[in-house]
């Protein structure tokens, strides 16, 4: 008994950290202040009926959007603390170990809990209203799919309490991130939790594919898709031929760790470089994996805003079908430094500066389709206007940095940090915002407030600039990446640098807050088209009905839902309905991955035993499902029209 | 081929999967107990996942069914470019000018290729 008290103490929980004790007692009042709601409301019927075991790609998809929020939270706070740490030399807020895992997480979180949760969320949402589909072509996988990720973030976020976090950098570089160098079961946390959202990552990849080749509405050509579903469509692409890649490197190195075999190892044969050769192969396309779906959102949006069609339609499909190849031949420029022959790094840096090319072709794209329209300035098309220039300065920076001459002097400082956050922040962060806000009406019945809308976007936009660009300069003055201490002459563009994280931090409380002031002020949609919108999503009514379309519209060119508009056409005729047919609701995805969850967590802790029970969970709940007979059921055409009448009101 | 997933014996199938097994054995046989050269061993084992692969996708993944063929097809060649460039890439990558020669260096013929290539 004493041992196991001794186990908790010294190895389970984190100890002697009072911010992690902050957190400890915070996350506990938390869930004890949620069991609490959800028994004294009665709502744990609601909550698992209505969403733990639901298929419905329209409540995965806000259930991922919540998510990424708490990430972006999550991730934020992380960021905050390293530009506390950061602002004077000589701080003594984060020591460097805690520092370390700090930066570790917050950039993992970031990327691979928050940016693609978000837009896969927005994806699952709008991608079959956008195309006139009633589901996913796999609802089951998609549950699947949440589940995987959902319960992936949590494994990767109970660390810090729980064991500790990882702190070998979000790139996870062997051989630091070894065995022999990292004992404990810190790295293990992201190993697995990566690993068990990554299936879902994939399986997402294969049902967006599927769905969008094979569920489109009848006429709706390939080249008549939303520019949205084009890049989702490439998106998925991508994501299904580079997180193999990961699949397998996370594997190699979680058998390193735990069975002690040598491939990272600098021992016996290994390759510790091995580890950043496969991790970029994933981790490139995993840029362009973040990056399409927001250039696809900001294409919609200022489209629509510019009430205008998109100007070079055609470009922009070519231009992300050259970036979805080229994504895969560019990797190498991540670690031009570790000093491969002159014909690699030349390789590579030509490779690098030539995918700048199409990504340039869609800049002008996006100004082309501004150019004489008639502009509205609504919340969604300021995040898509200041897009565009902070993106061209991450962009070109990017150039700079694709130079493997020059790369040897921006390595690894706060050069390449700028960049990639002038990148990932204007393009991903700010489309993720831009889609949310635009779409909003559409998911909650509601648009977000456009006053307070307008003051976050302000505080976010000059708060990013603020505490980024001043980095490039950091990067020229030899301030080096993951540093967790500053020289005194760094210290005027650190104090800059942090009062903008400050104001972004501002401008994400009114953002959060924002969606509490429309929940509870907006004015309720009374009608689906909120925006004057042009692609078929802005078809259905608001609230959208669970099947989606009563009857699916003849699709006769692009901008599907402009044309129909044009002809007082709906998507309600009430000669055609017909009953519709329904994919069920099924609990085996929770309890799939709540099982997987177990086995991961015995695996971070090297429990043998722990780890095969989920492992034999997790094919049980497969085997049932493979005997499931459950063909769905059909919507009646009585309970159609009563739907369709109540939302469209005197309408037709 | 016509579509064979219908109705009948799934004679394809067992074919298919008998032959992915006698193929396995016969790869780990070549690794383990083999006693070739190593070379030898390296080739033996590609060609033989090849063969595999071929299996796999005629035998079971219906790659000659055609209604959908040009995606399949699209696709399949996306695969086989990003696989020539995760192996040729690796390679390429990591022999030219990269020395894993800290511990001691390697004693197949592999590793040697590699040192001559170094500068």
């Amino acid at each position: 008994m004493e041992n196991f008290i001794n186990f908790l103490v010294d190895d389970f929980f984190v100890t002697g950290e009072p911010l992690i004790y902050g957190a400890m007692v915070s996350m506990a009042l938390v869930s004890i202040a949620i069991v609490f709601v959800l028994t004294y409301f009665k709502k744990w019927g609601y909550l698992w009926r209505e969403w733990l075991t639901t298929v419905d790609h329209k409540k995965i998809g806000i259930m991922y959007i919540i998510a990424a929020i708490a990430m972006l939270f999550r991730g934020g706070v992380d960021g905050l603390m390293m530009r506390i740490q950061l602002t004077l030399p000589g701080m003594e807020f984060l020591d460097s170990q805690h520092y370390n895992e700090v930066f570790t997480t917050h950039g993992t979180i970031m990327i691979i809990f928050m940016a693609m949760p978000f837009l896969i969320g927005l994806m699952n949402y709008i991608i079959p209203l956008q195309i006139g589909a009633r589901d996913v072509a796999f609802p089951f996988l998609n549950a699947v799919s949440f589940w995987s990720f959902a319960f992936g973030a949590l494994l990767f976020n109970i660390s810090f309490v729980i064991g500790g976090s990882p702190d070998a950098g979000w790139t996870n570089y062997a051989p630091m991130a070894g065995e022999n160098l990292n004992p404990g079961p810190s790295q293990n946390y992201y190993l697995m939790g990566l690993q068990v959202a990554g299936i879902g990552t994939l399986a997402t990849g294969i049902n967006f594919l599927v769905t969008i080749l094979k569920m489109r509405a009848p006429g709706m050509k390939m080249m008549r898709l939303p520019i949205f579903t084009w890049s989702s469509l490439i998106t998925s692409i991508i994501i299904v031929f580079a997180f193999p890649i990961l699949t397998v490197a996370l594997a190699l190195m979680t058998v390193d760790r735990i069975f002690g075999s040598h491939f990272f190892t600098l021992t016996g044969e290994g390759m510790p470089m091995m580890w950043a050769n496969l991790f970029w192969l994933w981790g490139h396309p995993e840029v362009y994996i973040v990056i399409l779906p927001a250039f696809g959102i900001f294409s919609e949006v200022i489209s629509t805003f510019a009430r205008k069609q998109l100007f070079g339609y055609k470009a922009m499909v070519i231009s992300m079908v050259i970036i979805a190849g080229l994504s895969f031949v560019v990797w190498v420029h991540h670690f031009f430094t570790m000093g491969s022959g002159a014909a690699v790094n030349s390789f590579f840096s030509v490779t690098t500066m030539l995918i700048a090319v199409p990504t340039g072709v869609k800049i002008f794209n996006w100004l082309g389709t501004m150019y004489k329209g008639r502009i509205r300035f609504d919340t969604p098309m300021l995040w898509s206007l200041a897009f565009i220039p902070c993106f061209v300065i991450g962009g070109v920076t990017g150039v700079m940095l694709a130079m493997a001459a020059a790369d040897y002097q921006y390595h690894n400082t706060y050069f390449l940090v700028a960049h990639f956050h002038y990148v990932l922040i204007a393009g991903t962060v700010f489309g993720c915002f831009a889609g949310l806000t635009f779409w909003y009406p559409k998911m909650f019945g509601h648009k977000m407030n456009e006053k307070l809308g307008k003051i976050s976007f302000w505080f976010f936009m000059i708060g990013f600039n603020v505490c980024f660009l001043p980095m490039y300069f950091l990067g020229f003055a030899g301030m080096p990446r993951r540093t967790y201490t500053i020289e005194p002459e760094w210290m005027p563009l650190s104090v800059t640098a942090s009062v903008g994280a400050a104001l972004m931090a501002i401008g994400f409380a009114v953002f959060v807050y924002n969606i509490y002031y429309s929940f509870r002020y907006s004015p309720r949609e009374t009608q689906g088209d909120a925006w004057d919108g042009r692609a078929l999503e802005w078809a259905t009514t608001t609230p959208v009905p669970y099947y989606n379309f009563a009857t699916v519209p003849k699709i006769e060119g692009p901008e599907a839902y402009w044309i129909m508009k044009s002809k007082g056409e709906t998507t309600y005729d009430k000669e055609k309905v017909e009953p519709i047919h329904m994919p069920s609701d099924s609990g085996i995805p929770f309890i799939m991955m709540a099982f997987m969850f177990v086995g991961s967590f015995g695996l971070v802790w090297e429990w043998i035993w722990m780890a095969i029970a989920g492992l034999i969970g997790v094919l049980v709940c497969m085997f049932i499902r493979s005997f499931d007979y459950d063909d769905g059921f059909h919507v009646s055409v009585e309970e159609i029209k009563e739907t369709e009448e109540k939302a469209r009101g005197g309408e037709k | 081929m016509s579509s064979e997933h219908s109705e009948g014996f799934p004679k394809k199938h067992i074919v298919g999967f008998i032959a992915s097994i006698v193929l396995t054995i016969v790869a780990a046989w070549a690794a383990l107990s083999s006693g070739l050269p190593t070379p030898w061993i390296i080739t033996a084992i590609m060609v033989l996942a090849v063969i595999q692969a071929c299996i796999q996708l005629f035998m079971f993944m219906h790659m000659t069914e055609t209604d959908s063929g040009g995606i399949q097809v699209g696709n399949m060649l996306q695969a086989f470019f990003v696989a020539a460039v995760v192996v040729a890439g690796s390679i390429w990558t990591m022999s030219f000018g990269y020395s894993h020669n800290h511990d001691g260096g390697g004693n197949d013929a592999e590793m040697e290729n590699h040192e001559d290539m170094d500068h």
